[in-house]
């Protein structure tokens, strides 16, 4: 930009002034040229990450909000004594081991009548979920005075009849092309017209462990997997980061050795996650032999890697306490200790809180140090303490996009958005945190 | 820690501006009724001798040797970078804690050495309490703000106690009115200079002996620093007060004593009267004539 215009012939001879002036003027005019240009970048930068972003949010969500819904068949069941009560004592433990099979075929050939050949009736058979008769048991659990009547009693269809229900299959599309038959759809467009098919908030989703059947699967188990294991990484990260950072930055001497820490804790920070889970095999549950699959490996694990991350966003927290309060305290005498106690660390309190909850959404995401710590099993049971075999959310993500059965990728998105849902809330209750409590000085 | 050196260091190019040449001769009248009513030697609080400061390999302070008196106001003056903030910091061990500093020769208090292995200096600064160039209450209530020193050090045994060490601590230091009614309001709801009064009176809540001040009104209005100075001659009866100031004018009219550095070196020092009419240093004559600084 420091060339000068060449001079137009014919024109008459200009002033040294006369030079500067145009000189000045062209040089403005390309540098607004350039502030233009410059923020044209910028915009088109954000439009394309937003519209990424969008592309991603509306594939998740378009897909995900049938893993929320489930297929539901309503069959009005005959709650007959003679099959499940024989004996009419109402025992809890009988009934619950009592066969509700007979009961829901019966009430199934009165919802579909005439189906007679015997792989015709399998098929009806499979038209219910899995394990159908786990609704009705717990009705009966629930209302045993009931016995004897026919209670209308709402079971989750198949995987498939659940696919077809929200238009996963074409009506059009070949018989054999499908994994649902033609017969099935006829039944479902007469239950259909019965008013009897409804699709609603699945109730397995937020109260059941993961299942091979997807539409018996439920994220429970991987959500109190997540919480047990996000626990025990606070209760390991937060004393030990708050207190690392508060000696490095308040008390240890500047010298090599608190630069050679410094310079690792910041390479901490940039270790590929996965190396963290061959530590936690090799040590934990190798060396020290503690539980596989467990929620208190998983904590540790992740709270390793979380650690520097809660060092570095509470050093940087404490560093910005200005000089001015330590100067004031110790001015009345404070020592070092009541210094930090008594004035630092409440002042660095509200970005410890954010750097330590963003840290956690960080640990709540990850997945691959917990695959080598066998987190990534298949746990029907949900998990009720720190040593119970369990997974979490991002890892039953993975086991669930990896299943074969459609219904999978429905299941599949609407995970993803229950985890997006947690990782947005922690987020928020930071940026709250930080609005709350930000100090100007 | 690194910082605060760096602070410290600003804060003296800061208020160079001030530094202007002015007529003398009518603070001198000011200067010389306060002289009047102080004995002129009376026994020395503070004894510096031979004393060396480094920072790293920079040396700030070269061999400065001075007596302060007690009860009544010594003031260092000098252009920016001369060492007097540094050398204030010494008189309560403030410079222990920025990294790299280092202090040598003798530094009695009372005739006890300051840096001794057997002084704490954190009971040190309980008696030589320190006042800092911009006002730094802490972000609590006015109330904490005087409270905090002599809980700390267990002076209160109650609360009554403690309330009344800190009515007594804001009186003296002529906030008592102004803040009465609203004790819990935090310290920073204050204006500067009512801010720098509240540190005034955190000081003087732990009864020090000696009060240093850094520059106590270089980020004040005139109207603010007018009534610093006031209550800086309130209190010279009281305390011992070490005043840097980048103001002569200021000098004159607060101290009894000063000091004049230049270049990490004490030029000159006596009475106020003396170093401003007839000072016997061509450097100071220069100095307060305006004619460097």
């Amino acid at each position: 930009m420091t060339d000068t215009p060449a001079t137009r012939p014919g024109t008459p001879p200009k002033t040294p002034e006369e030079h500067l002036f145009e000189d000045t003027k062209l040089h403005l005019f390309r540098r607004y040229a350039a502030e233009r240009r410059f923020r044209l970048y910028g915009q088109i930068a954000i439009m394309v990450a937003l519209g990424m972003l969008g592309v991603m949010l509306f594939t998740i969500v378009g897909n995900g909000w049938k893993g929320f819904l489930q297929t539901y068949v309503a069959l009005d069941v005959y709650l007959d004594p003679a099959k499940i009560d024989p004996a009419g004592a109402r025992d809890e433990a009988k009934l619950r081991n009592a066969d509700y099979l007979p009961l829901i075929k019966d009430a199934l050939d009165e919802a579909v009548p005439g189906v007679t050949e015997r792989a015709e009736r399998r098929l009806l058979t499979g038209f219910l979920r899995n394990n159908p008769t786990v609704p009705v048991r717990d009705f009966v659990l629930e209302n045993p005075h009931l016995i004897g009547t026919t209670q209308r009693i709402w079971i989750a269809t198949s995987d498939d009849i659940d696919v077809f229900a929200k238009g996963g299959y074409d009506r059009a599309m070949p018989e054999g092309d499908r994994r649902i038959k033609d017969i099935e759809i006829a039944w479902y467009d007469m239950l259909w017209n019965a008013g009897r098919i409804e699709v609603r908030f699945s109730d397995v989703l937020f109260s059941a462990g993961d299942s091979r059947e997807p539409e018996n699967a439920g994220l429970l188990g991987a959500i109190m997997g997540s919480v047990f294991t996000l626990l025990v990484c606070l209760i390991i990260t937060l004393p030990i980061g708050v207190l690392a950072a508060i000696y490095l930055e308040e008390f240890a001497p500047k010298n090599r050795i608190s630069d050679f820490i410094e310079v690792n804790i910041n390479n901490l920070a940039a270790v590929p996650s996965i190396v963290f889970g061959l530590l936690g095999l090799a040590i934990f549950l190798q060396f020290f032999g503690m539980p596989r699959s467990a929620p208190v490996v998983g904590g540790t694990v992740l709270a390793l890697l979380v650690l520097p991350t809660i060092i570095i966003s509470a050093r940087a927290a404490l560093k910005a306490v200005p000089p001015s309060i330590r100067e004031a305290a110790r001015g009345v005498g404070a020592s070092e200790l009541q210094v930090v106690t008594h004035h630092v660390l409440p002042l660095a309190m509200p970005g410890i809180m954010t750097g330590t909850i963003i840290g956690m959404a960080h640990a709540l995401g990850e997945t691959a140090p917990l695959l080598m710590i066998g987190m990534v099993a298949f746990i029907v049971n949900v998990p009720e303490g720190f040593t119970d075999s369990a997974t979490v959310l991002p890892v039953q993500i993975f086991l669930w996009s990896d299943s074969p059965e459609r219904a999978f990728v429905a299941k599949t998105s609407a995970a993803i958005m229950v985890l997006l849902g947690f990782l947005i809330l922690m987020n928020l209750a930071a940026i709250m945190i930080r609005r709350r409590f930000e100090r100007r000085w | 820690m690194a910082f605060d050196m760096q602070r410290a260091k600003e804060s003296e190019k800061m208020s160079t501006a001030e530094a202007a040449p002015a007529p003398i001769l009518t603070r001198v009248t000011v200067a010389a009724r306060g002289a009047a009513t102080a004995p002129a030697n009376a026994g020395a609080k503070f004894h510096a001798k031979g004393v060396n400061v480094f920072y790293g390999a920079k040396q700030a302070l070269f061999d400065v040797s001075l007596d302060i008196r007690d009860k009544g106001v010594t003031a260092l003056i000098g252009p920016s970078g001369c060492g007097k903030s540094t050398f204030l910091r010494c008189l309560n061990r403030m410079n222990d804690t920025i990294a790299g500093a280092r202090v040598e020769g003798t530094i009695e208090l009372d005739g006890k050495s300051i840096y001794d292995r057997h002084v704490d200096p954190v009971q040190l600064r309980a008696r030589v309490g320190m006042v800092f160039q911009k006002p730094n209450p802490f972000p609590k209530s006015i109330f904490e703000n005087i409270a905090y020193g002599p809980r700390i050090h267990g002076h209160a045994r109650s609360k009554a106690e403690l309330a009344a060490i800190v009515e007594r601590s804001l009186v003296r230091a002529g906030l008592w009115n102004e803040v009465k009614d609203r004790l819990d309001d935090p310290g920073t709801s204050l204006s500067g200079g009512q801010q720098q009064r509240l540190c005034i009176a955190r000081a003087i809540a732990v009864e020090p002996e000696v009060i240093l001040m850094d520059e106590p009104c270089s980020a004040l209005d005139p109207i603010a620093t007018a009534r610093i100075e006031e209550l800086i001659d309130e209190l010279r009866t009281r305390f011992c007060i070490i005043i840097v100031t980048h103001s002569m004018q200021q000098a004159a009219r607060v101290s009894q004593n000063t000091a004049f550095f230049h270049m990490g070196v004490l030029v000159e020092e006596g009475a106020t009267e003396n170093v401003f009419t007839n000072p016997s240093d061509q450097r100071t004559q220069d100095y307060i004539t305006g004619r460097f600084g």
